[in-house]
């Protein structure tokens, strides 16, 4: 039983170290917030997300595409949940390309709740051109896409601050204390009162970051409500049917466990 | 296999199974006389052909929505995640059910790797399941690209390129490979379809590894044979049936934490951006089942060295059951033996673990240590202690380790005829 003892300690070790490791990798130990849709039973802030995409509308969307979205998505049970007529209206505000028509031209049109979010670029190298040659990611799953996840996003939003003195930075290159080199292409978006919520909320930038991460959490997983609410109550059943299970076998094996 | 013979009832099922006697093999599985004192461990087998199946179903509904189109395969990912009704719980079930997969035949394999379960008379058992365990990770590999992200991308370039190694057609191979000359849209349409195909063979040799099985019976935990049927065994239903239900239970219980509750933490960010020939990510790292051999690959500075090892350390494990030739089956009763098996057991977690880890300096270094050590186990450590271990007396049957069980079976058994003589 030494020896037990013995491997357990060594696997301890290795799992610390293994810890400690993952906690080195990172570039800057992220800023955490306790958001309201981790945990088992996470759910997310309603008007957070209607202000989160408030501020991906007037502020990340001139650059950022979210090509996987729709606008329908927007009244979607639990997202943003915005109203059939608030949707329509979001919907109606933007310009589409569609065709073509019977006489086989293009045309725009205003926007129904099935189209998709307009891109603010005809395409990935403008977007890359128009942007000193660094293309802003799509935002449709760029929060699974980054190590870190939610609390990354915040980070680089709240990490801009001024470059320590003996920092190179080339033109159109500004510091950011989270980003991987502390170089980022894209500008601080976010400063205080950059937008005025229409539920009067304070538009501080912390304010900003947190709902427009909420919206952009949201955005990569919209099924997180019913997943989590899911997995609740599948656990329940699988315990419950797991104690079941436990006193049958212990029943069924009491005739064999008695033959001795 | 049971030695009665098997009379239907009915008239009607006497017809069938004169013609086809698919009763009699039900009553064979059945009736199948299990040694009584399988532990958890052994509940593995029932697990892995729950992995199985539901790798198939879910698979089978997300490739009628999943387009093999290298311009479309992310796209219809995000379709499945967010449009299909369910289609997020198909998918995270069989994204994790892949890694559960791999975590219940670490088990299974270091399993039989404690008791002994590889040897005389179960090799052929030990080979199939090796060639399983072979086709899973070609499965999970090509599995892995489809979704079309930056890992998909880079890790299936990574991995064919490993053939390049071969002297003078290396090139040839790697092109006819990837159907072009980079990894592209006829390599992810070849892929899917042999990923399709994959499974099914699986399934093949699962049915012959559960033959195999039922001819000489199950190893045990003791590791000596047992007479079928006799106070030693069971039959299988309902005994181990319900046994294997409550541990099926548990291992759902951990499966479903993982997909409903954190979902993507088996897997690597970077492939929730889309592939992009022009930008290589920053480390390229296969699913966390690959990383041993990754290690092993990476520690040897030449590139056929390193693939040739690679290989190697799969080929030993095949031939294993001639590397270990002590008549002794289970570690309880061979006290070295059970040492190094754990001494293994750390250091294929350390080789998974530096498999993960930028291929240099202290890494590569304690990579290639633990590499060496892997292959010292098997090709030196085993058939040496074959001659020169001294084990432990094996008691007469298992009815009286099952009571006590564990390492101090044999202790019960001295301490048993003591009292008898008294």
């Amino acid at each position: 039983m030494n020896k037990n003892k013995i491997f357990r300690l060594i696997t301890a070790t290795f799992l610390v170290i293994l810890f400690c490791e993952k906690a080195n990798s990172a570039n800057k130990e992220l800023l955490k917030v306790d958001w309201s849709f981790t945990g088992l039973t996470g759910k997310f802030d309603r008007s957070s997300l209607q202000r989160g995409y408030q501020v991906y509308k007037e502020v990340c969307s001139s650059c950022h595409s979210m090509k996987y979205l729709s606008y329908r998505n927007l009244g979607q049970k639990g997202g943003p949940e915005f109203s059939l007529e608030e949707v329509k209206a979001i919907a109606a505000s933007y310009e589409v390309d569609d065709g073509p028509n019977s006489q086989g031209e293009m045309f725009s049109r205003p926007g129904r709740p099935s189209d998709h979010f307009k891109n603010p670029y005809p395409n990935d190298n403008a977007a890359t051109a128009a942007n000193g040659g660094a293309y802003p990611p799509d935002m449709s799953v760029l929060v699974k896409a980054r190590p870190g996840g939610a609390n990354y996003i915040y980070s680089i939003l709240m990490g801009y601050e001024e470059k320590p003195v003996d920092f190179n930075l080339e033109e159109g290159v500004y510091y950011n204390k989270y980003m991987d080199g502390n170089k980022i292409k894209m500008m601080s978006p976010l400063s205080d009162e950059l937008i005025e919520y229409s539920d009067g909320t304070k538009a501080t930038v912390d304010q900003m970051a947190k709902d427009v991460t909420t919206f952009l959490t949201w955005a990569a997983e919209p099924h997180l409500e019913a997943r989590h609410k899911t997995g609740t109550k599948v656990m329940i059943y699988l315990i419950i049917l797991a104690t079941l299970v436990y006193f049958s076998m212990k029943k069924l094996w009491s005739r064999i466990d008695a033959e001795k | 296999m049971s030695e009665h013979e098997y009379t239907p009832k009915s008239k009607a099922g006497k017809w069938f199974n004169d013609r086809l006697p698919l009763l009699s093999l039900g009553a064979h599985l059945t009736d199948y006389p299990t040694p009584k004192n399988l532990n958890y461990w052994w509940t593995f087998g029932g697990i892995l052909t729950f992995c199985l199946i539901t790798q198939i179903v879910t698979g089978i509904v997300l490739a009628m929505h999943y387009v093999a189109h290298a311009d479309l395969a992310f796209e219809s990912v995000e379709k499945i995640m967010r449009d299909v009704n369910y289609g997020w719980l198909i998918r995270y079930i069989h994204s994790n059910g892949a890694s559960m997969f791999f975590l219940a035949v670490y088990i299974h394999i270091f399993r039989s790797l404690f008791y002994g379960s590889y040897k005389s008379p179960r090799e052929l058992i030990w080979i199939i399941g090796m060639l399983i365990y072979i086709l899973m990770m070609a499965a999970a590999f090509m599995g892995y690209v489809l979704p079309w992200g930056q890992m998909s991308f880079w890790g299936a370039t990574v991995i064919t390129n490993l053939f390049s190694a071969i002297p003078l057609v290396g090139e040839s191979v790697v092109t006819w490979l990837w159907g072009g000359y980079s990894v592209d849209n006829p390599t992810l349409t070849r892929f899917f379809s042999l990923h399709y195909l994959i499974p099914f063979l699986i399934l093949g040799l699962v049915v012959m590894h559960i033959w195999a099985l039922h001819i000489p019976g199950n190893n045990n935990p003791v590791g000596i044979d047992v007479k079928k049927p006799s106070k030693d065994t069971v039959p299988f239903h309902p005994y181990i049936t319900i046994k294997d239900i409550f541990a099926l239970l548990m291992f759902m219980i951990i499966f479903a934490g993982f997909v409903f509750f954190t979902p993507n933490v088996l897997g690597h960010s970077d492939n929730y951006i889309p592939a992009n020939p022009l930008v290589t990510p920053a480390h390229i790292v296969p699913e966390w089942y690959l990383l041993p051999f990754y290690a092993i690959l990476r520690s040897v500075p030449d590139k056929l060295g390193g693939v040739l090892l690679m290989f190697g350390a799969l080929f030993v494990l095949i031939i294993l059951p001639w590397l270990d030739t002590s008549k002794v089956r289970s570690a309880i009763f061979r006290p070295m033996y059970r040492q190094f098996f754990w001494i293994l057991v750390i250091d294929v977690l350390a080789l998974g673990y530096l498999g993960a880890m930028p291929a240099e300096g202290i890494y590569l270094f304690l990579a290639r240590i633990a590499t060496t050590y892997y292959f010292l186990h098997f090709i030196v450590i085993l058939p040496a202690l074959s001659f020169f271990e001294k084990t432990d007396p094996l008691p007469a049957n298992i009815s009286e380790p099952v009571l006590t069980g564990g390492f101090s079976g044999a202790m019960a058994k001295t301490d048993k005829i003591i009292n008898e003589q008294k």
